[in-house]
């Protein structure tokens, strides 16, 4: 029998989260800060809306781009929080979460050989979308001393006359670092003169702790190169309900409509009237949140710092990312002799790029009870591997 | 920092000052000025723990009583408020509008200790004019948490991207 399978996708590499995954799920009462979801359960109000849409009979498809009054509010949320002024008609497209716009944006913007500049350490999902749609993923090193932001340097240097794309993972997982208005404007720049465009993966966007997050799209000129992309699961601790959203230029959406519609049809449609209570009704559940996640944020810092495994402080998403230098363990030796020795399970660095050596990401969607029972380990486990010991 | 104070240890007083210095970006000795001073205006007023006696062997009764009085003269509620909420057997009692004046719950070992508290101590009080004695059949929640269903275990993969 010839080989059912095709070159590309048993070329990709499987995702190093993958690898991690199978080691802690054997070990009996570990204790995980390896989660890249929130601790909260759906608001109450979103879940009954949900359950109201059930009984009532909505169990059929949607349009393809969505439902009306859902791309509705979308638009009326983006300006309301973002400055983002989206038409819904023609300019939003509702996906099966943010990972379906990631993949859809690439499929429809990308011909074989174009470059798109991936910034690492980041979400694993940009580097296969990128490879699936034929195109050339070229990565860009973040760097501790920048504080993992993207610097307009850095994307000159990585810049060639086939880059068509550039991703944009901020609020970023695993580092938890941000770009501020001013970090954006240099990159739009960039972007403008090399005739780039941006995918910018917000799904962080309501997580940030100093203040609101900036769009790129909203700079001026960016909004006709710019794909945004956000969704539900992290700021309405919504994963499980599979919904996110892109918008962006017309054209480019309307292709992105007719991929969706081949591939998927239409995102879930009671997560699609529950997202609906979401953005009329959540602002109030999105504050309390983004203000336990950033008590647990300082208490995390503060901690990992006083043992030694520094960080700079983050001020996105739910992530911290210290350092593991001062060990002079790889961030897998790290990690599997933390979990072997403590049962704590934290996610080597390496699993969002090469550049993630020597780093953790530790993730704070967790309630402060058990940060501070892994906090306790994770200090035993510091005190016997110190090599100032 | 008063308000972050309260927020944060309304459903957990066992945080120490240490740890809320941390969580609110604050020092310790910030945190204990704070909370000793909100000791003493009456704002925290006390520490209890949440138990939910029902999943405990000795069982207790719980009542709600609507009582209906007769304010007096110059002292409004609050005398015979106070003359009923002096009863150790009362945990709560609330002044309230609509049908009946003061809410009181209170707690027994067995609905004849309510019913003995009821008929012996609350009706015969002069300005009672009349009592409706409803028994808790079910605790789903107290002071914002559940107290039914089994302890919600985390049900997240242990590692997700």
């Amino acid at each position: 029998m010839r080989n059912p399978l095709g070159k590309k996708i048993t070329d990709i590499q499987p995702s190093g989260i993958r690898k991690f995954f199978d080691i802690v799920s054997e070990m009996k009462d570990a204790i995980s800060l390896g989660v890249g979801e929130p601790d909260f359960d759906t608001p109450w109000h979103i879940r009954e809306e949900g359950i109201y849409s059930l009984e009532h009979g909505k169990t059929f498809y949607t349009s393809n781009a969505g439902l009306k009054e859902l791309k509705v509010e979308i638009t009326n949320y983006l300006r309301r929080r973002f400055a983002l002024d989206y038409k819904a008609d023609g300019e939003v497209l509702v996906t099966v979460g943010g990972s379906e716009a990631i993949d859809v944006a690439c499929r429809v913007m990308l011909d074989p050989g174009d470059e798109v500049l991936i910034p690492q350490p980041s979400y694993v999902s940009y580097l296969p979308c990128v490879v699936m749609a034929d195109g050339v993923p070229v990565t860009i090193e973040l760097k501790e001393e920048n504080e993992f932001r993207l610097t307009k340097e850095q994307v000159l240097a990585a810049v060639t006359d086939k880059t068509k794309i550039l991703i944009l993972p901020f609020p970023n997982n695993p580092t938890g670092s941000i770009m501020t208005r001013e970090d954006l404007e240099e990159i739009a720049e960039v972007v403008k003169e090399k005739d780039l465009f941006v995918i910018s993966d917000e799904i962080y966007s309501e997580l940030t702790y100093s203040g609101d997050h900036v769009s790129i799209a909203s700079l001026p000129g960016m909004k006709e190169r710019t794909i945004v992309i956000n969704g539900f699961s992290k700021s309405y601790a919504m994963t499980g309900w599979r919904l996110g959203y892109a918008c962006g230029p017309a054209e480019i959406i309307k292709q992105m409509i007719k991929m969706h519609q081949f591939a998927i049809m239409c995102a879930p449609t009671n997560s699609q009237y529950a997202a609906v209570e979401a953005l009329k009704n959540g602002d109030k559940d999105v504050c309390t949140m983004r203000e336990a996640y950033d008590q647990r944020r300082r208490y995390l810092v503060e901690r990992l710092n006083s043992m030694g495994l520094t960080c700079f402080e983050p001020l996105g998403a739910f992530y911290v990312f210290p350092s593991i230098k001062c060990t002079g363990m790889t961030s897998d030796e790290f990690a599997t002799s933390l979990l072997k020795e403590q049962k704590v399970a934290v996610v080597p660095g390496t699993a969002f790029g090469d550049c993630g050596e020597g780093f953790l990401r530790i993730s704070y969607a967790y309630s402060i009870e058990n940060l501070k029972k892994a906090l306790d380990r994770i200090e035993v486990f510091m005190s016997e591997h110190s090599k100032n010991n | 920092m008063k308000e972050k104070i309260l927020k944060a240890i309304d459903k957990n007083s066992k945080l120490t000052a240490k740890e809320l210095a941390m969580m609110l970006g604050s020092t310790e000795e910030e945190i204990e000025k704070n909370i000793k001073e909100m000791e003493e205006n009456h704002v925290i007023c006390g520490y209890p723990t949440l138990i939910n006696w029902d999943c405990f062997e000795n069982e207790r009764v719980t009542a709600i009583i609507e009582v209906k009085v007769t304010p007096q003269r110059g002292q409004g509620f609050d005398k015979i408020a106070e003359r009923i909420y002096r009863f150790e057997e009362v945990t709560t009692c609330y002044l309230v509008s609509g049908n009946y004046d003061l809410a009181v719950i209170i707690e027994g070992r067995s609905m004849r200790e309510i019913a003995n508290f009821v008929a012996e101590k609350l009706s015969p009080l002069e300005a009672v004019v009349s009592c409706a004695t409803n028994f808790v059949l079910r605790k789903y929640k107290e002071h914002g948490m559940p107290l039914v269903g089994e302890a919600k275990e985390d049900e997240r993969m242990l590692i997700t991207p």
